[in-house]
């Protein structure tokens, strides 16, 4: 048996050659604080981010795009269950990640606090809300952490039809009258700088960003992923033919990287900290759901039982 | 979900002929639940043609403190390997 430096070299030996740490192996009490809070809250993300597009699916307007939508809800629910399997293995129970959701002590994605008013919404959303999450996701796949890496494979091979379906119902939208080439002009208004809000405060003022980089669990830092946002989508709007609503967003040949404006910091931390449109109404959402599947939970344990008696 | 619902680690073979292979784990009241479970979260793209569920209690895992003593000694039997024997090109279908 090793003493704790000798462990922790052997640890970071490993992280350095890119090797996985995986469950049983030993690992610096705060490389799991970090992981369980970073793996337990993106998971509360994907399932708090079922609501917005789960209000449209009843008025999706046609089968297709209902069908559609129904399935990217449920892929939703499934990277949450992946993720929540995946922050399981370091230690803390399904139970006091789904308690510390529902109490509000745990954080998730800001995004999903801002309401989708039009059906325009669920075009922005999938362009651009799952476009900013697979760019936060993709690098991921090689994060540190064997379980959490390989959770974030599967998402990912999952995310590229949430984004291609978004863009596909703006592009129809644009096509289409000029009400509907308006109603997606409002949905990128409304959704643009939130989702530049997505990769998080700057880096100068990310605690966590440094250590993150340095055990992997990190692999880019905010500023850099979100630069690379911006450079994708505006080049992906022209298509659209709709206009980024940012008149400091200009093409910088030096940088060859596209300049943009500041994004509100306090609204994000309002948001955040549970000021946002939508903050209390998700949480009731989230609350009610889990009482309403009381009885079901309940029941298969009944029958479970039952059924182990008989056996 | 339930305290008293155990974990299970799900194992899927995606196609006849390949070995079954662990996905990822759930909670389900029981087996035949943890399978409908799986197929809804982990088969939702054809990725299987058949599944396996083991309560997490079930499996023993070696400790991987004791990777060293457990693999070293086949370290040095690299005459395991077929690559090891010394033998003409001329030698053909060996
Ligand atoms: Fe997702
Ligand atoms: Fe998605």
């Amino acid at each position: 048996m090793q003493d704790e430096t000798g462990l922790l070299e052997t640890f970071d030996d490993k992280v350095a050659k890119e090797i996985k740490i995986e469950p049983r192996d030993w690992m610096p009490e705060n490389y799991r604080k970090n992981l369980i809070r970073q793996i337990s809250q993106h998971a509360h993300s994907e399932i708090v981010g079922m609501l917005p597009e789960g209000n449209w699916i009843t008025r999706a307007p046609s089968l297709r795009r209902k069908a559609t939508l129904i399935a990217k809800v449920q892929d939703e629910a499934g990277h949450g269950l992946y993720l929540y399997s995946a922050a399981e293995t370091m230690g803390i129970t399904r139970e006091e990640m789904v308690d510390q959701l529902l109490t509000g002590k745990a954080k998730y994605s800001s995004i999903f606090n801002y309401p989708t008013l039009t059906w325009a919404d669920i075009g922005a959303i999938g362009w651009l809300v799952d476009g900013a999450a697979i760019m936060n996701q993709v690098p991921l796949c090689r994060t540190s952490y064997g379980p959490y890496a390989r959770a974030m494979i599967r998402v990912c091979k999952e995310e590229s039809f949430h984004q291609r379906q978004g863009f596909e119902i703006l592009l129809t939208l644009c096509r289409g009258s000029n009400e509907q080439k308006d109603m997606a002009q409002d949905a990128l208004n409304r959704w643009w700088w939130p989702s530049l809000m997505m990769f998080g405060p700057n880096d100068d003022n990310s605690p966590h960003t440094a250590q993150s980089m340095k055990w992997k669990i990190k692999r880019f830092t905010n500023d850099e992923l979100r630069q690379k946002f911006v450079d994708i989508c505006t080049e992906q709007a022209k298509i659209l033919g709709l206009t980024i609503p940012d008149p400091e967003l200009k093409w910088n040949d030096e940088k060859k990287h596209y300049d943009f404006g500041e994004i509100n910091w306090d609204e994000f931390w309002k948001v955040v900290n549970g000021d946002g449109p939508c903050n209390s109404e998700r949480l009731a959402a989230r609350v009610k759901a889990h009482e309403d599947g009381k009885w079901v939970r309940e029941a298969a344990s009944a029958y479970a039982e039952k059924r182990n008696r008989n056996n | 979900m339930n305290s008293d619902e155990p974990l299970w680690e799900i194992f899927i073979r995606s196609k006849q002929g390949l070995d079954h292979k662990h996905v990822g784990s759930l909670h389900a009241a029981d087996a035949k639940m943890a399978i409908e479970n799986a197929r809804d979260v982990y088969t939702r793209r054809m990725e299987g043609v058949s599944i396996w569920a083991v309560e997490s209690k079930n499996i023993h895992a070696s400790n991987p403190d004791d990777a060293a003593s457990m693999y070293d000694p086949a370290n040095d039997k690299v005459y395991r390997h077929p690559t090891f024997y010394d033998l003409p090109d001329e030698l053909k279908h060996m």
